[in-house]
Formats: structure tokens, sequence, C-alpha cells
């Protein structure tokens, strides 16, 4: 049987941190599905959660004025989803769409933030993990625009 | 390393189109055959050839068929411009001269034993190609096949068919993404670097050949790199303007290498420093 400590403790985005922060997180942390079609989270909504996604696939789009949905990326087993938590003023940027069946541990945003308030220590370590998955995301975005598959480059 | 097969490494030989497959909207597949017995058709995965459309002008482009095969030549072909979209529009029968081929070829003999990894961009799976056909056709000397594919769109996503086929291989592992996936699109998006984390990567026991634009390159490279592989276990194609393809005329030099006969093939170690310099 695992237990989310376990799960938690085992995911990539908290390698090395200590069992007391794990212990932290797995107060504020609990089991989630989301069946294929549904929406994780909305643009706009407040951003109380993030998620760490176990199975399945989700996307993440913008809705530009009346037009279909753009999908800007996709994020699947293994991966983070969602970080406007950690940041005023607390809403979502995008939308989180599941394009397949997803099956992810959700950590409650408002819990996580009192706790690493109260513990420095725990918001530093939050912080930089965070850090490194929104550094990622901007390279990739970076990437993106740059088009690089377009006739003459 | 296969050369050219005639002494006069300037005269084309002469070639008919065999098949020419759409592959994408600008994007061709021809495989040419010897007219005359004299051109030859052995090449190394990574080799190129130059291709003359009489009257038009010559191209250099990567062979991107099946070394096995040896009746024929294949070139996968992006129709860009006035000597692509004529090279393109050729018939069945119809010539083309081809000299070569050239250049250094991915080092897959020294993969033997080791795990490759294939990252394309674009049409840069076009050179890989005959990487994977290698790997496939003496699956017993290598480790396990991981290809990472990114493109533009779905619809700019080449050899479809073989993808799929090459997924169902023992110890392969394909994974496809695209830079914009529409809505009926079920497959990843994001630049290819973002299917690192998905792919089984053991870095110390891995050659990675990346072929693709010089950007996308260089940030397959840095990536790899983070994830623990040596710069001189990474292969880039290398790609400049080329005129002779022998290293006589100058128009590919980059640095101290002339690409066409130094290259197109380098390892990132001779390479890093080249690549970060602006406008060379």
């Amino acid at each position: 049987m695992e237990t989310l400590e376990r799960i938690i403790a085992e995911h990539p985005f908290f390698t090395g941190l200590e069992s007391e922060y794990t212990t932290l997180l797995v107060g504020c942390a609990s089991n989630v599905r989301f069946d294929r079609g549904v929406y994780v989270f909305k643009e706009g909504e407040e951003a109380n959660a993030f998620y760490l996604i176990r199975a399945g696939k989700v996307a993440l789009e913008i809705f530009p004025a009346q037009s279909k949905p753009i999908m800007v990326a996709t994020l699947g087993e293994g991966e983070i989803l969602g970080w406007s938590w950690l940041l005023p003023p607390y809403h979502w940027r995008l939308h989180a769409h599941a394009i397949e069946p997803t099956r992810a541990i959700a950590l409650d945003g408002k819990c996580l933030r009192a706790k690493c308030e109260q513990n420095h220590d725990l918001g530093y370590e939050m912080l930089k993990r965070f850090a490194q998955i929104m550094s990622k995301r901007l390279e990739a975005t970076l990437y993106q625009l740059l088009d690089v598959y377009a006739v003459g480059r | 390393m296969t050369t050219a097969a005639t002494n006069d490494v300037m005269l084309p030989q002469p070639y008919s189109v065999r098949q020419v497959i759409k592959e994408t909207s600008d994007t061709f597949t021809l495989t040419l055959e010897s007219s005359n017995g004299a051109g030859g058709c052995r090449f190394h995965p990574g080799q190129f050839s130059m291709l003359w459309v009489f009257g038009v002008g010559e191209l250099p482009i990567s062979i991107s068929g099946d070394a096995a095969e040896r009746d024929r030549l294949t070139y996968t072909v992006r129709s860009v411009g006035h000597a692509t979209q004529t090279l393109v529009s050729r018939e069945v029968g119809q010539p083309v001269g081809v000299r070569g081929p050239f250049g250094t070829g991915w080092p897959v003999e020294a993969a033997e034993g080791r795990d490759v990894l294939v990252v394309a961009g674009g049409i840069g799976l076009a050179p890989l190609r005959p990487v994977i056909y290698e790997v496939l056709h003496n699956r017993e000397k290598y480790g396990r096949l991981l290809v990472l594919y990114g493109a533009r769109s779905p619809h700019d996503l080449l050899y479809r068919k073989e993808l799929t086929s090459w997924a169902r291989h023992h110890d392969t592992q394909v994974l496809v993404t695209v830079d914009y996936g529409g809505l009926s699109w079920r497959g990843h998006v994001g630049v290819v670097t973002t299917l690192f984390k998905y792919a089984r990567l053991q870095p110390t026991r891995s050659l990675a050949f990346a072929c693709g634009p010089e950007i996308m390159m260089r940030f397959v490279a840095r990536e790899l790199e983070t994830h623990g592989f040596a710069q001189k276990n990474i292969y880039l194609s290398m790609e400049r303007n080329m005129k002779c393809a022998v290293g006589f005329c100058g128009h590919c030099q980059y640095g101290p290498h002339f690409i066409c006969k130094d290259g197109p093939i380098f390892s990132y170690d001779r390479m890093r420093p080249l690549l970060e310099k602006y406008e060379l």
C-alpha cells in the first residue's frame, strides 16, 4: 500500500527533501482524479493548490478572445502542475484540461502557504524547487516562441 | 568511410527518380537509382550528397534512406526555394545528378554496446533515419534505442507510419512532441527538450545524436549535459552553405572546420565554443 508520505517522498520534485518537511506536506495532501475532458482549473480562478501528476496527461490552454483554445503545453506523469498558488494574487493564469484520465496528489496551497510562513526553511525549499520549474518552463516557452522549425530559420 | 564512387568528385553521376513520396505539405522523399551503374549507392548514416537539378542548381542533401538498400539513394527534401521546388517536382524517370556521398557520418560503430539516443527536430529526422535503420537491423549490437522527435505541428511530422512501427520494436522508445497542437492532437505539446523527462535515459552508457535547427541543437546539448551526458558523447549535425562538398571552396567554413569535409557530424565538445559565437 503506497502512503501519501511515500509517494511525496519518492516524487522527483521532492528529491532530497528532509523527512520533517515531507511530514508537513502530507498534512496538506490528498489523492485526486480527473476524468478525461475535465478542467482541473481555469484561468482567473483562485489558485489554491498544485498537483503532482501520477498518471495521465493535462493540457495547459489559453483561450484567445472569440477563438478556440490554444494548447501551449502538456504535462504528464511525474510532472508538477501549477505554481500560481505560490505568488500573489493567487489566481490561475491558464486553463488546465485533463486530456487523459489523470491521477494526482493535490497539495492545498492555502495550507502550504501557512506552513511556509510559519517555517521559512520549508518556504525556502519550496521556492527553490518551484524556481527550477519556472525556469525550465520559461526556457521552453522562449524556445517555442522562436518557432525554430519555420521556413527560413 | 564511404566516399564518392568515381575519381572525379566534382562530376555528377546520372541518376533517375524511382519514387516520390509526399511527407507533408512542403516535404518530399525522393528515391533515386543509378542510370548507368557508375554511381554508387553505398553510404554511411549521416553522409550527404550534392544533388544536381540540371539547369537550376546543385543542393547538399542528407541521405535519409536505409544504408542496407544498396540499389538506391533516398533523400527527404523540404521545398523552400526554386531549386528544392524543382527537385521535389521531378517525376519518376526524370534525371538528377548526384555527387557524393560526402562528409563524416554518425559514429554508429562507437555506439555498439550502448544505448542510442536520437533527438530530432523538424526535417532533422531525415539525416537520423539511417541511424535508426542501422540500429533496428542490428538490434543485438546496441542497447536501447530512444527516439525523441519534435516538430512544429502534427501536420509537419515526417515518417508518421514509421514512427509508430519503430515504437513497436523491442527496447525502443519513441516520443513525439509538437510545438503547436491542434485541439484534436492528443500527444505531447512542447519543445523537444521537454521529452527528456519521459525518456529512460542512461547518460553514462549512451551516445546521443541530435539534428535539427542549430538553436534547437544548442538547447538539446545543454539539456543533455544537465542530465549527465558528457560533451564527447553528444553528436550534432551542422549545416552551412556548401558548394564543392570536398573542402576546396571554403563556403562552409565554420571556425577551423569545413562542414562538408570535417563534418557535418561533430561531437559537441568540438562545437560548443563555436556554437556560442555571435554571427559565426
